[in-house]
């Protein structure tokens, strides 16, 4: 409602300054719009953007440093009673406060609390009217010096068109913000988590599980705790699921797009891409869905069949499910990869006598085989990277088996195990999910930039 | 030199010609066949694959469409409800659950025991009394009024009525029966051997039991025959003659193992009584039987009410009354009565046989109506099956998606007109192009990771709200739209560029008159496909808390919520089969979402689409 209600008074407030500029390059000009060096909505637009530009910014520091500001305002007001706390119980001691200030009903609290309860209160009162104040001054000011500024002469649209280029710049630069955040957050947290356990144990160790360091695993580390976070049978598991869907996928991904490429009708093509392309639109949700209530009982049932005993969370069904997954990832990039071998090849491979077929294993393969195995990184990249199928169908407890009958936990399976639910950001177990996503980004980055690497080279080859 | 030529034609033909030849080429040639059976083998592969995969969501999906509701004559009234309907508040606190449970117990009057009435409320819905006080204080001209108001019934009911609890087969009545009425057992005599199905069945599951006892027994066979050859090994190393301390040792292993051995051997004994036993009776067809849980039951339908049948031989069987016979029966003509077999045991269902004849009852007075499940399309979550819904997660999907597209959108677009329209071929624009497009291959849990970490540690932004969500896959889809966009723009020919700049246009004039709006439709194109991607995206949605168990449908931003892939996780985690069926319709409004938004994309490019 509150939102809602703000949006209105913003759309108001930026109507009211495009229409007060415009009006008044009308008004200088006597009727005839055409003696303006820019147009009066340029005009309008300057008032706009110099009335509303200055109170965002300010309103969205404020938004950051609000808690700073609150946080050493109720700090000063309460020096007695927080003398007593560490940083820690202090910083927990706030939270809590400040909770309960902006919730509404107040329990039983201690006299601290309530005082810190009601310093919070009053700050945000006071805060929230010079606030207040502050932007509709500067919505005000910025907004009548621009209107000033309005004559037969003035370069609006230079004005406009400038800062709209700025935000053109901007807005390309957030893209390079998420990956500053992704990589400075990850860096971080496994920053602070290789404090507490020993950054070789972690990648080296051969025990994984977490849920046994719990206790004690927040205040201090000790020798047990790092001894259960070792992260080689996630990484194990990982590869062996990988290795399953990639035995499923790059056949079948390559088979169909080499099948789609050099054999099929127009006709043909046209029916099967686009089912192709469904099977790469589906929910990975859906797929671990389908892994998890069809395809594992089915596989524990047939090995019951044939006297094998199947875990009912077997890295087979995970792996084959993703394998299917990623066909029509392969497959695409594979099609580009054999569509963009010179025809010439072809023409010349026929010439000589040789088969269609031949002409796809002798020449045209080997010609893309670069493409291909990029692409089969790409997808490698896809598989590692993917959660909810394994997090449905793959196991918990980190085996240390390359069995694929047997349940083996991933990476991303236990990222989420580990940060589902509440979470505390100066436990062990917390941080390990995100030195297990540092190792994650990594791998998944490394492989793309090669891959792509790999690609770009190759299309040079042949343009 | 032509005898030369000759000759050598002839032997270059030869080489084409010869026998030799002619199998190499139709090796060549079936290698190619081959080689193109393997390709389309490969696609036939994925087709039924996808075929499977939907073929196995749709099957299950399609039941939980549909739900039975109990219309009972609920006496809505001021002296059950303590109000005549005018005070809302009163209304709203007034004892649903009484009333529910007293309806329907008078129904079944005949049900008196604690345990029975228990099991008798557990037809209805647990949600029943929460249902029915929603449309009392909807409509609060229920109270008093004719209309009878309907409540859902439970999960295993509703899956009963659906005919997924147990097949069952009628055999029509063979005999005449006498009926004998002592305490609440009835001996049933009859004068054929109508039974003998029933025995039957009940012999070949103690023929099962027998069996298993068997294989147990040859088991101990086989330890005690390994613990005898234990004892031979002690007693040849002690007849050796070892030292003290070893013989001490080797005397104590073998009184152990002899003990053993004994208890084995008694344990041998056991099961092999038991299963002679069993043996015994199964080879004796005059002995009866006593018909137990594990056995298929019989249900008889004679007098206007059914009974159990609890023991049979060939030609007798006593029985208890599952709904009330007449009082006077006492014999019954071969057409006054039928037998009802079901095919799957009582222990392997949750649906006992008296709740099946109970809700058979309902459903022949008439108060069973079946039809669309509109629970399922207007509730949140809940921990019962027929009282969950999709519809809270669908609202919370739609308002993340809002924010995903008010942010990623415009972003998007801006970022793409910048790098294709205005950028100077130089470093930084390099850097944000590898950017781009390595952000586009992070697995998307990465960004979750994000999100908790910058959304909620930070800046202490709310968990479990769909702006948090919104933000999060705003930046996983950026790429996406960006990389769109762009394509879009680069296909606008440069002669319209030119030609506004020509006529005095400026650059971002140009962009934004001519160049943006040609692109629109496949940067539109572009955006859905991303926002498709972002409605079936789960993982990171884990990450910022979007698992909560939110019962109430969503109205704000800020507001907890789920998404509707996050849903059909949490329900695939359910072990009712109730819920896999939800599961499965949740699925589908999921894929019925995804294809609307993929054939408006397909319909755009298709009417849109110009080829310069």
């Amino acid at each position: 409602m509150q939102f809602w209600l703000t949006l209105l008074v913003v759309l108001l407030v930026a109507g009211g300054l495009f229409y007060t500029g415009r009006s008044r390059a009308f008004a200088i000009t006597g009727g005839d719009a055409t003696v303006l060096h820019s147009k009066p909505e340029f005009h309008g637009g300057m008032v706009l953007i110099a009335g509303l530009l200055p109170a965002i910014f300010v309103y969205v520091a404020w938004l950051v440093f609000y808690r700073y500001f609150a946080d050493s305002s109720v700090t000063a007001q309460l020096a007695t009673e927080l003398s007593g706390l560490t940083a820690l119980e202090q910083e927990s001691f706030l939270r809590g406060a400040f909770n309960l200030a902006n919730g509404q009903n107040v329990g039983n609290v201690s006299d601290a609390e309530l005082k810190a309860i009601e310093a919070y209160r009053a700050f945000n009162g006071a805060a929230n009217l010079i606030l207040q104040l502050v932007l509709a001054a500067l919505v005000l000011g910025g907004g009548f010096l621009a209107w000033r500024q309005i004559s037969i002469s003035f370069r609006a649209r230079q004005f406009v068109e400038g800062t709209v280029s700025v935000a053109l710049i901007a807005a390309s630069g957030v893209a390079i913000l998420t990956t500053l955040g992704i990589v400075l957050s990850l860096i971080f947290e496994s920053l602070n988590f290789f404090q507490k356990v020993p950054f070789f144990d972690f990648l080296f160790g051969t025990h994984w599980s977490p849920q046994s360091a719990f206790e004690g695993a927040g205040s201090e580390a000790s020798e047990r705790n790092s001894e259960v976070f070792g992260a080689i049978p996630i990484f194990a598991g990982t590869l062996l699921i990988t290795t399953i869907a990639i035995l499923v996928a790059a056949p079948i991904g390559l088979m169909s797009a080499i099948y789609l490429s050099d054999y099929a009708t127009p006709k043909f093509r046209a029916v099967a891409k686009p089912i192709l392309e469904i099977l790469a639109g589906i929910p990975t949700v859906v797929y671990g869905f389908f892994a998890a209530l069809t395809v594992a009982p089915f596989f524990r049932n047939a090995g019951e069949g044939i006297g094998l005993s199947v875990s009912s969370e077997s890295a087979l069904a995970a792996g084959l499910v993703m394998g299917i997954m990623i066909i029509p990832f392969v497959s695409s990039l594979s099609d580009d990869v054999i569509n963009s071998v010179p025809q010439s090849l072809r023409d010349g491979s026929s010439g000589l006598g040789a088969t269609k077929s031949e002409t796809i294993r002798r020449v045209i393969l080997p010609a893309a085989l670069p493409g291909i195995v990029s692409a089969l990184m790409l997808a490698i990249s896809r598989a590692i990277g993917e959660t909810m199928i394994v997090v449905m169908a793959a196991g918990l407890s980190a085996n240390l088996t390359i069995n694929p009958l047997e349940a083996v936990t991933t990476v991303t399976v236990q990222i989420v195990t580990l940060l589902v639910g509440d979470q505390e950001f100066d436990s062990a177990k917390t941080l390990a999910a995100f030195a297990l996503g540092l190792v994650l980004f990594c791998v998944t980055l490394m492989l793309n930039v090669i891959a792509l690497r790999v690609i770009q080279k190759y299309r040079e080859q042949y343009d | 030199m032509t005898d030369l030529a000759g000759g050598n034609v002839q032997e270059i033909n030869s080489i084409h010609t010869s026998d030799e030849a002619r199998a190499r080429l139709a090796k060549r040639y079936r290698a190619e066949g081959n080689f193109k059976w393997l390709g389309r083998s490969a696609i036939g592969v994925s087709v039924a694959f996808l075929l499977l995969l939907l073929s196995s969501v749709v099957s299950q999906g399609i039941p939980a469409f549909t739900f039975n509701f109990a219309q009972l004559p609920f006496q809505l009234n001021a002296e059950t409800l303590g109000t005549d309907g005018s005070d809302a508040n009163a209304l709203k606190k007034a004892d649903y659950d009484g009333l529910v449970r007293n309806t329907i117990r008078g129904e079944f009057p005949h049900v008196t025991s604690r345990k029975g009435k228990r099991l008798l409320g557990g037809i209805l819905s647990s949600g029943a009394p929460v249902y029915l006080r929603q449309q009392v204080l909807d409509d609060p001209s229920l109270v008093g009024g004719t209309k009878t108001p309907e409540v859902p019934i439970s999960d295993f009911a509703d899956l009963y009525l659906k005919g997924q609890i147990t097949p069952s087969s009628y055999v029509d009545g063979g005999a005449n029966l006498t009926f004998a009425l002592d305490d609440k057992s009835y001996s049933i005599v009859a004068d054929q051997p109508v039974f003998t199905d029933q025995l039957k069945a009940a012999k070949a599951r103690l023929a099962v039991q027998a069996a298993s006892l068997r294989d147990e027994q040859a088991g101990q066979l086989r330890s005690a025959a390994k613990l005898e050859g234990d004892i031979v090994a002690y007693k040849e190393r002690l007849a050796a003659g070892p030292e003290a301390d070893v013989k001490e040792r080797l005397e104590k292993s073998l009184e152990k193992t002899e003990e053993d051995l004994k208890l084995v051997r008694v344990r041998i004994e056991q099961l092999a009584s038991k299963a002679d036993e069993l043996d015994a009776r199964i080879a004796n067809d005059g002995l009866g039987e006593t018909l137990t849980a594990d056995m298929p039951s019989a249900l008889l339908y004679v007098g206007g009410g059914v009974l159990k049948l609890t023991s049979v031989t060939n030609s007798t069987a006593t029985a208890e009354a599952y709904m009330p016979v007449a009082e006077d029966l006492s014999a019954a003509a071969p057409s006054d009565w039928r037998l009802r077999n079901m095919e799957v045991v009582e222990a392997n269902r949750k649906f006992s046989d008296q709740e099946i004849v109970w809700t058979d009852e309902l459903v022949e007075r008439g108060y069973i109506r079946n039809g669309f499940n509109s629970i399922f399309f207007s509730r949140g979550a809940s921990r019962e099956p027929e009282m969950a819904g999709v519809w809270g997660a669908v609202v919370g999907s739609a308002l993340t998606l809002i924010v995903t597209l008010a942010l990623s959108f415009p972003l998007g677009v801006a970022a793409a007109i910048y790098l294709e329209e205005f950028a100077p071929k130089n470093r930084w624009t390099t850097l944000i192009e590898v950017n781009i497009n390595n952000l586009a291959a992070v697995p998307s849990i990465v960004f979750g990771l994000l999100g908790l970490a910058v959304f909620l540690n930070y800046f202490e932004l709310d968990r479990s709200a769909p702006y948090v969500g919104g933000m999060v896959l705003a930046l996983m889809t950026l790429p996406t739209i960006i990389i769109a966009s762009r394509a879009a723009l680069r296909a606008v020919p440069p002669s319209i560029r030119e030609a506004a700049l020509g006529i005095g246009a400026s650059r971002l004039q140009t962009v934004t008159h001519h160049v943006l709006p040609l692109a629109m439709p496949g940067i539109l194109t572009g955006t859905i496909i991303g926002m498709a991607q972002a409605l079936g995206e789960t993982a990171p949605l884990l990450m910022i808390g979007m698992v909560a168990f939110v019962v109430d449908v969503p109205a704000a931003f800020s507001d907890p919520a789920t998404v509707l892939p996050v849903q059909i996780f949490m329900w695939a985690d359910f072990p009712e089969p109730a819920f896999q069926q939800r599961t499965s319709a949740a699925i589908m409004v999921l894929l019925g979402f995804l294809i609307a938004m993929n054939a408006i994309a397909v319909v755009l490019r298709k009417k849109f689409e110009r080829r310069w």
